[in-house]
């Protein structure tokens, strides 16, 4: 059971995403009014805008923090061809006072011809790198090599993915026994275009990204994936939303039985599908453990998928709205103290048919 | 085994229209985000959207309870210390070790339950005594639950004594009882009194005939007529055969002496003894295990478990424990009977007497929102080897994903985290990772929350962890020119890169300001010191100046040298250090030797001939400063004369 709590957006239009830093207690949000919002949450628990500024011109698609080792850094793509990195300036104490601070742009990444659709910072132990995806089917992966530099960054690898590029995915596996990896997803409408989900991985000896993969089941537009955090396992989750929810499993297989130098080969599997959405699957997020993935469609819900623990995946959560307006005052949640029941009856259950109980 | 499916819960969001829109959303470490926007950017809306609202989606487990916050507290007490019994003990010893854990959890809960209630009660307005008193009924269905299973799967108690156990269970639970009993006694008739014959049946129903006794014998007193009636049904009642604790008669003999009770009731019933008083007869029938007697008194029983209990004992009260699902699953039936179909407590009941213990544990965590419960009981019953028992390979997985579940939740709270993490510990497959990942989420608020965080890393030997953390506080204090926080945290990260550019901060910050921040982290780096080239410098530079403010100038003097010659300096700092050299040139006694002076000199010359050294490019540009001019011409003066000065003095005789 969940309890929402409200905040005013104060976006002029659209918002495209949604994303909490880190520790959960920051987060960013854009818009098609072509501006970056950061809220901050304080020690009661409420959040408040801290910064709104004009980052592009034109629609923001997304939003993303890097990691707080590299300090308060955001990024964002947009519709105007263009990825921005973005560095908040610890203020004057003025600015502290009113509660504001100041972001400001560190470099405009140009590279793209089209609409810049995805943009994703690396894990963190590759160091301050990002990569950007576009309409014009370039993945593109950008680095700074001094991080209390960042008005330099340099395009290290460009990715030709054939396809319109609509989202990407880093594996934020640090393990030694993996390469850096990314699946790309492209949201190509024509039905001969075969490769909609791409993965790629980081060659030592090359020191270029080849193509590891192509999921050869996915034939529809993909709108998101994401790779799962990895709990020590030795194969990759990878979640893919296109017109239903799909989770690959992705197994390497044994380096003897590839030839040797090339990118890893993969056992691929499919371990869940759901179309519960009815319809296109827009994005697809794993919590913080990999254990619960959640899913948004074109029926308006979030579901969420856990697996057991006999590893069989279903919907264990659903959210939605049924435009019932918000009652009393945001921000005030429910106060209720709760080991909670799913099943209000419990209560009656206890009580049998008829008589009220009391207890000793 | 079959899957039990439940369905999955609905959370409605107020504000939110999933038919005119679509929801983008993102994960946090304790919450989700989630916001109206519409995704095929092909459509063009008409309508310019309204303000949209974020939304903020938390799992409704408010802690902010106190009086929960202390369950979790003391259980997870009662928790690690069951970790830790696991070698020591076998067998019987054992067994009551664990009965005892089990008891301890079972108090837990009823201490839980009495403070809502109190709370629930004092309550002002109704909204809060519901929600409290709901709180309350569903802590008493799980306390209900554990206390079955303490019974059948922990105690293991074997027929005999398992009636009476069960006799307890329901006493717990089925408590009108006593509040009638005050009333009833503390009126001036008793026996007058409209509750009385109620009170008795109940009493009866709960196999308490010695209460139920006394209660005839008021009866007795206040009405003559009934004396006799009363009398004997008092000594049946006093005469009943059953098993207390200590008593060493074998089942046999037990159900023996039943059975003569038995046909004595019976006798008395159909000669008629108490046909002139209903009350007391139907008490008979009921004593007699005749269900239709025990039927009409549901609302007494108020649940079919005790139905079953009191027909147990009134008739087979030796019943074995693998017996126990039959007369269950019929009491249910029949106790339902027409009236409502089976609830989810009565399911887990039921799966409990069927000692289907995984699907007790199943139906458990579909009904019960929060994995407390069944976290902390399917670890006990794990302790009792009961999950291996029951054959499926995966019973220790069991409980291992359901402390997992159950510590993940701990992490969204500010302070309950610190819990989660002896749970994580006893995870032996995905705790650790488990544990990483979620501690590092852990917002830094305080330097305090960051030493503890900090502690629990170390201790684990989480070295990924703690460097990651400390270089989070050292960037963050870096960005707000912190520099002596940035410092420590960047040792303690063991981040040399890092600590060289603290160090460069630092040694920037002097020359702008002329004198050192942080001094006491400075003159206290210890071995630390050695972690970067550059704080090594920082870390000597200062304790030159100590030197020379203890003038103690030739140690001090060879100490700046030595940071020269030894390239521990960076070049672009070469002209501060001679320019520090200049008062110690000057001074009138010879500081520098002539050896030092050469060295000085040569150091001087290759500042300024520009001549980069080990690949240093930032020494340039010297000789087009004034007053940097100036300083070299000043620095070659001091230094000749110095040098003359030292070659006299090396050149005479002492004591001159």
């Amino acid at each position: 059971m969940f309890v929402a709590h409200s905040i005013a957006a104060d976006h002029k239009d659209l918002i495209h995403d949604v994303s909490f830093d880190f520790h959960g207690r920051r987060m960013a949000t854009c818009s098609s009014d072509q501006s970056v919002k950061v809220w901050d949450k304080s020690e009661n628990g409420d959040w408040h805008c801290t910064a709104s500024w004009k980052t592009h011109s034109g629609s923001v698609w997304r939003v993303t923090w890097a990691h707080p080792e590299f300090g308060q850094v955001l990024a964002s793509c947009s519709f105007d061809r263009t990825a921005a990195v973005w560095e908040e300036i610890v203020g004057e104490s003025n600015d502290k006072l009113r509660g504001q601070s100041h972001w400001v742009k560190r470099t405009t990444l140009v590279d793209s011809r089209t609409s810049v659709t995805d943009v994703k910072f690396a894990p963190k132990h590759m160091g301050l790198m990002l990569a950007t995806c576009s309409a014009d089917g370039i993945v593109r992966i950008y680095e700074a090599p001094d991080v209390m530099n960042l008005s330099q960054w340099s395009l290290q690898h460009e990715i030709s993915c054939k396809l319109s590029c609509s989202c990407i995915s880093w594996n934020p596996s640090s393990s030694r026994a993996h390469s850096p990896m990314i699946a790309v997803g492209s949201d190509d409408g024509s039905p001969n275009a075969m490769a909609k989900v791409q993965i790629f991985e980081y060659n030592e000896n090359t020191r270029k990204y080849a193509k590891a993969e192509t999921l050869m089941t996915v034939t529809d537009p993909v709108h998101d994936i994401a790779f799962a955090p990895n709990l020590g396992r030795s194969f990759h989750i990878l979640a893919v939303a296109t017109k239903d929810v799909r989770i690959f499993t992705l197994k390497p297989v044994r380096k003897e039985l590839t030839s040797s130098g090339g990118p890893t080969k993969f056992e691929i599997h499919i371990v869940a599908q759901f179309d519960n959405h009815n319809s296109q699957v827009w994005r697809v997020s794993w919590n913080i453990t990999g254990t619960v993935l959640a899913s948004s469609g074109d029926d308006g819900c979030v579901r969420l998928w856990k697996a057991n623990y006999m590893d069989n995946w279903k919907c264990t959560g659903i959210l939605k709205g049924n435009g019932s307006p918000v009652s009393g005052n945001s921000q005030q949640g429910n106060s209720n103290p709760s080991l909670g029941s799913n099943i209000p009856n419990l209560q009656n259950s206890l009580n049998g048919s008829s008589a009220s109980r009391k207890h000793s | 085994m079959e899957e039990v499916d439940g369905e999955p819960i609905i959370t409605l969001i107020p504000g939110v229209n999933s038919k005119k829109k679509q929801l983008c959303f993102d994960w946090g470490p304790g919450e989700m985000l989630v916001c109206e926007t519409l995704f095929n950017k092909k459509e063009k809306s008409e309508v310019v959207p309204s303000c949209p609202s974020i939304y903020i989606i938390r799992k409704n487990e408010d802690f902010y309870c106190r009086i929960l916050r202390k369950l979790f507290n003391e259980s997870h007490g009662i928790f690690v210390g069951l970790q830790r019994i696991e070698e020591e003990l076998t067998g019987k010893s054992r067994k009551a070790e664990l009965v005892r854990v089990s008891k301890n959890y079972r108090s837990v809960i009823r201490a839980c339950m009495e403070e809502m209630s109190q709370v629930a009660i004092a309550a002002k307005d109704p909204a809060t005594s519901s929600l409290f008193n709901n709180q309350v009924a569903i802590l008493s269905a799980m306390e209900l639950v554990w206390n079955l299973c303490e019974i059948l799967f922990i105690e293991v108690t074997p027929a005999g004594p398992l009636l009476l156990h069960l006799l307890d269970w329901v006493r717990l639970h089925v408590c009108e009882v006593d509040t009638w009993s005050a009333e009833v006694l503390g009126s001036e008739n008793p026996s007058k009194h409209e509750s009385f014959w109620n009170l008795v049946t109940a009493l009866v129903l709960q196999g308490r005939l010695d209460e139920a006794r006394q209660m005839l014998s008021k009866e007795a007193d206040a009405n003559p007529a009934s004396a006799g009636m009363c009398r004997v049904l008092g000594d049946l009642m006093r005469t009943m055969p059953i098993l207390s604790p200590g008593n060493t008669q074998t089942l046999t003999e037990l159900e023996l002496k039943w059975q003569h009770w038995h046909e004595e009731c019976e006798r008395h019933l159909q000669d008629g003894t108490f046909a002139s008083s209903g009350h007391l007869e139907s008490l008979c029938k009921i004593m007699l295990g005749d269900e239709k007697a025990l039927l009409e008194q549901k609302q007494q029983l108020s649940n079919w478990y005790h139905f079953l209990v009191t027909r147990l004992l009134y008739s087979h009260p030796t019943v074995k424990p693998t017996e126990l699902h039959f007369y269950a699953q019929s009491s249910l039936d029949r106790f339902l009977e027409g009236d409502s179909s089976s609830e989810p407590l009565d399911n887990i009941l039921m799966a409990a007497f069927e000692f289907d213990i995984h699907q007790v544990i199943k139906e458990c965590s579909i009904v019960l929102s929060n994995w407390w419960f069944v976290a902390h009981l399917t670890d006990l019953l794990d302790h009792c080897k009961l999950l291996q028992s029951h054959n499926l390979y995966f019973g220790s997985n069991m409980r291992e994903f359901l402390l997992l579940e159950y510590a993940s939740g701990l992490f969204a709270h500010h302070s309950l985290w610190q819990l989660g993490v002896d749970y994580f510990d006893h995870c032996p497959e995905l705790g650790r990772v488990s544990l990483e990942l979620h501690i590092e989420r852990i917002p830094l608020n305080t330097e305090q929350k960051a030493l503890k965080v900090l502690r629990i890393c170390e201790q684990r030997k989480m070295t990924e962890q703690v460097r990651s953390i400390c270089k989070i506080l050292a960037m963050k204090a870096v960005r707000n020119n912190r520099l002596g926080s940035a410092l420590s945290w960047s040792i303690r990260a063991k981040d040399a890169a890092f600590a060289t550019l603290v160090s460069d901060r630092f040694l920037k910050d002097y020359c702008e300001r002329g004198c050192f921040s942080d001094l006491d982290l400075i003159d206290n780096l210890g071995p630390a010191m050695m972690l970067s080239d550059r704080l090594t410098f920082l870390g000597k530079y200062r304790e030159f100046h100590r030197l020379y403010g203890e003038q103690r100038f030739v140690d001090g003097a060879s100490l700046l040298l030595s940071l020269m010659t030894s390239q521990i300096a960076p070049r672009s700092f070469w002209m501060t250090l001679l320019t520090d050299a200049l008062p110690l040139l000057e001074q009138k006694q010879v500081i520098f030797s002539a050896e030092q002076t050469y060295e000085l000199m040569r150091c001087l010359e290759d500042l300024t001939t520009g001549r980069p050294v080990h690949g240093e490019p930032d020494a340039q540009g010297l000789q087009d400063d004034d007053i940097e001019t100036t300083k070299v011409e000043m620095l070659r003066l001091a230094l000749a004369r110095n040098l003359a000065r030292a070659i006299i003095k090396e050149g005479s005789l002492e004591g001159s």
